[in-house]
């Protein structure tokens, strides 16, 4: 086996994602009219599925300075442990550890608020430097908030037991948001993202796989991807108030991008405090995409495609979430320096079902074994604190 | 993919750039300064005592503070205003708060844990604040001795509450 | 679909410049606001989750974006 290789799937994609979540947490929402409280946010966060296991922490604070500033700063921790079935057929299982920094500034300005953030990740052979910045404006009586946002980043792309091996991946987002309040009870936003990445877009570990004269009827081979990706993504979503105090959520989501993949997502949420104390979650979540153009589970030759990939993240699947929170709330009956704090607790299950990615740890003919499904949970825990 | 890329970066610099041009509360009549206040009589919140008319209270420089218990700027204002009741109160100066919610008891209960020593009164069917032109929670008007209105305050922030004591003080000399 | 995004680019420029001339007056007053400031109607109420679930998905799944806005709320200054 040599050097044990890393896994594929926990490469360079789940950084890029990172970055996505730190602009949502520090960035780009639109914010406008108000500066956001102070608070403290701890979180730990626990993904066991398809078995890896993915442990770690989410650290946010932000304070205001003076009437105008808000400051945010983010310290985000990932440890990696087992083998996802990609590392099962083609290398030994691992540990690994991620980090990511983000530190963000809003600028309340009468009812514009601009923002301007950096986010800083890395792990053993990946780093990723994003910056973006957003401009957020109420309008209409304060019913409509409009939105501007823009980031670029930069990727340097490593691998392990190849020290000389080093490859850039730039990054550029554009969005576009609206939030409108239609009547008393029910708010309403469309969003607008494009994002284009160019340079080294693959994993300088993942393998296809295409029929051959070895002894399991396939052989391996370095995975080609194009070099530039551009993705448009639109969503719109409702929130709606409910006369017995609780909130009834819905949102979709179309995405399509040059590498032929088109993705709908669909998401419901109910809230419902109780208790007087307690706030309940309920989520549901359907994903579904097709697979990108140059993806196969099984090439007929190798080099039979200038671009080929067997990359489960751009194969034909459906995914399923189901999620459950519940919050304690506590107010301290003086009011001093603490607010308001929580306890909360959030569980999700994930299920894939991949169209055309084969479970390749099962005996079987080539081509025909069975199509991989994944089952994952996904717990929270967190405490959060209102300065 | 067409390149779009330049022309949407430029667009994006003049959204930029416009979107602090465009005013925010477009479209909305605010209250004519100068002219005399809209009367009004409400009820008390806590229902104990008579009912408050805003025609009552001429000769006194009157600050009229519309707020909600729901709202953060809202509650971080009430200490203010009760410094400057404690200050003015004996000065000629009247604080008057009118309570915007349909449901009195979660204005009811806040009261109880930051109690004021000025009347609070109730706008349950927001009759008032239409009358008013409240475009901003919180929102505050202050009248002169002949029941005029002379200077309104869209919001809070902290700092707000030296324009008040400067307009305040203005207005007792007159 | 070069066109289309530039159209969605170009609306909501042309809405904000739009904003400083509309007769429109809100519908929705400051004082009417009560459920829409309560923290359960907040689009994202504890972003530290949201954004790790995010992460969860987009490191497993092929599309990205578009996925938060934060608004609304109680219209308080």
């Amino acid at each position: 086996m040599g050097t044990p290789k890393r896994d594929p799937k926990a490469q360079r994609p789940q950084l890029g994602a990172l970055y996505a979540a730190a602009a949502a947490l520090v960035g780009t929402a639109a914010k406008a009219g108000v500066l956001p409280d102070d608070r403290v946010d701890l979180l730990y966060h626990s993904y066991s599925g398809g078995g890896v296991t993915i442990n770690g922490t989410s650290l946010l604070a932000r304070k205001k300075i003076g009437d105008h500033l808000s400051l945010v700063g983010n310290w985000y921790t990932d440890s990696v442990s087992g083998a996802s079935i990609d590392v099962v057929t083609q290398a030994s299982p691992y540990k690994e550890k991620r980090n990511q920094e983000s530190l963000g500034v809003d600028l309340l300005l009468g009812k514009t608020t601009y923002s301007v953030g950096y986010i800083n990740g890395s792990e053993p052979d990946f780093r990723s430097r994003t910056a973006y910045a957003s401009v957020s404006e109420d309008m209409f009586g304060d019913l409509t908030t409009l939105t501007f946002g823009a980031s670029r980043g930069w990727d340097k792309v490593g691998e392990r037991g190849a020290p000389t091996f080093k490859a850039d991946a730039d990054r550029r987002n554009w969005s576009v948001g609206l939030t409108q309040v239609l009547t008393r009870n029910l708010l309403t936003g469309l969003n607008f993202e494009t994002t284009e990445s160019e340079g080294y877009l693959q994993n300088p570990y993942r393998q296809v796989r295409y029929s051959s004269n070895d002894p399991r009827g396939y052989s391996y081979e370095k995975e080609a991807y194009p070099h530039t990706r551009t993705g448009n993504a639109l969503s719109g979503h409702a929130k709606y108030y409910l006369r017995w105090r609780a909130a009834l959520d819905g949102s979709y989501r179309y995405y399509r991008d040059t590498w032929g993949i088109v993705a709908h997502t669909a998401e419901l949420g109910y809230t419902l405090p109780a208790f007087h104390h307690w706030i309940f979650d309920a989520h549901a979540r359907y994903y579904r995409q097709n697979q990108a153009d140059f993806y196969a589970d099984l090439f007929p030759y190798a080099g039979s495609q200038n671009f080929m990939a067997r990359d489960r993240e751009l194969a034909a699947f459906k995914e399923l979430g189901l999620g459950f929170g519940a919050s304690w709330e506590w107010r301290p009956r003086r009011h001093g320096f603490l607010q308001k704090g929580t306890v909360n607790l959030r569980y999700d299950n994930l299920r894939f079902k991949y169209d055309d990615f084969r479970d390749l740890r099962v005996q079987a003919p080539v081509g025909s074994e069975p199509l991989y499904t994944l089952k994952a949970n996904v717990l929270q825990f967190y405490l959060s604190a209102w300065f | 993919m067409a390149r779009a890329k330049p022309f949407a970066g430029s667009l994006a610099a003049i959204a930029l750039l416009a979107l602090p041009v465009a005013p925010a509360t477009a479209g909305v009549q605010p209250l004519a300064v100068g002219t005399p206040a809209p009367p009004f009589q409400l009820p008390m919140l806590d229902g104990k005592g008579a009912p408050v008319s805003v025609a009552a209270l001429r000769g006194k420089v009157v600050l009229i503070n519309f707020w909600a218990s729901w709202c953060g700027p809202c509650r971080k204002e009430m200490p203010v205003l009760e410094q400057l009741n404690r200050q003015y109160g004996k000065r000629g100066v009247v604080i008057v708060g009118v309570n915007v919610e349909p449901d009195r008891s979660a204005a009811l209960e806040w009261l109880k844990e930051t109690p004021v020593s000025f009347p609070v009164l109730s706008d349950a069917d927001s009759h008032v604040s239409a009358a008013y032109h409240v475009e901003g929670m919180p929102n505050t008007v202050i009248l002169d001795r002949k029941g005029n209105v002379r200077y309104v305050h869209r919001s809070y922030v902290p700092g707000t509450e030296d324009e008040y004591l400067d307009q305040v003080r203005q207005l007792i000399r007159e | 679909m070069p066109r289309l995004r530039t159209v969605l680019l170009i609306a909501p420029l042309l809405g904000g410049l739009l904003a400083g001339c509309s007769p429109i007056e809100p519908w929705v007053k400051p004082y009417e606001r009560e459920h829409l400031a309560d923290p359960i109607m907040a689009f994202e109420r504890d972003p530290v989750s949201g954004a790790y679930f995010e992460h969860v998905h987009e490191s497993r799944e092929g599309a990205r974006g578009a996925t938060g806005t934060v608004g609304g709320g109680c219209g308080c200054n």
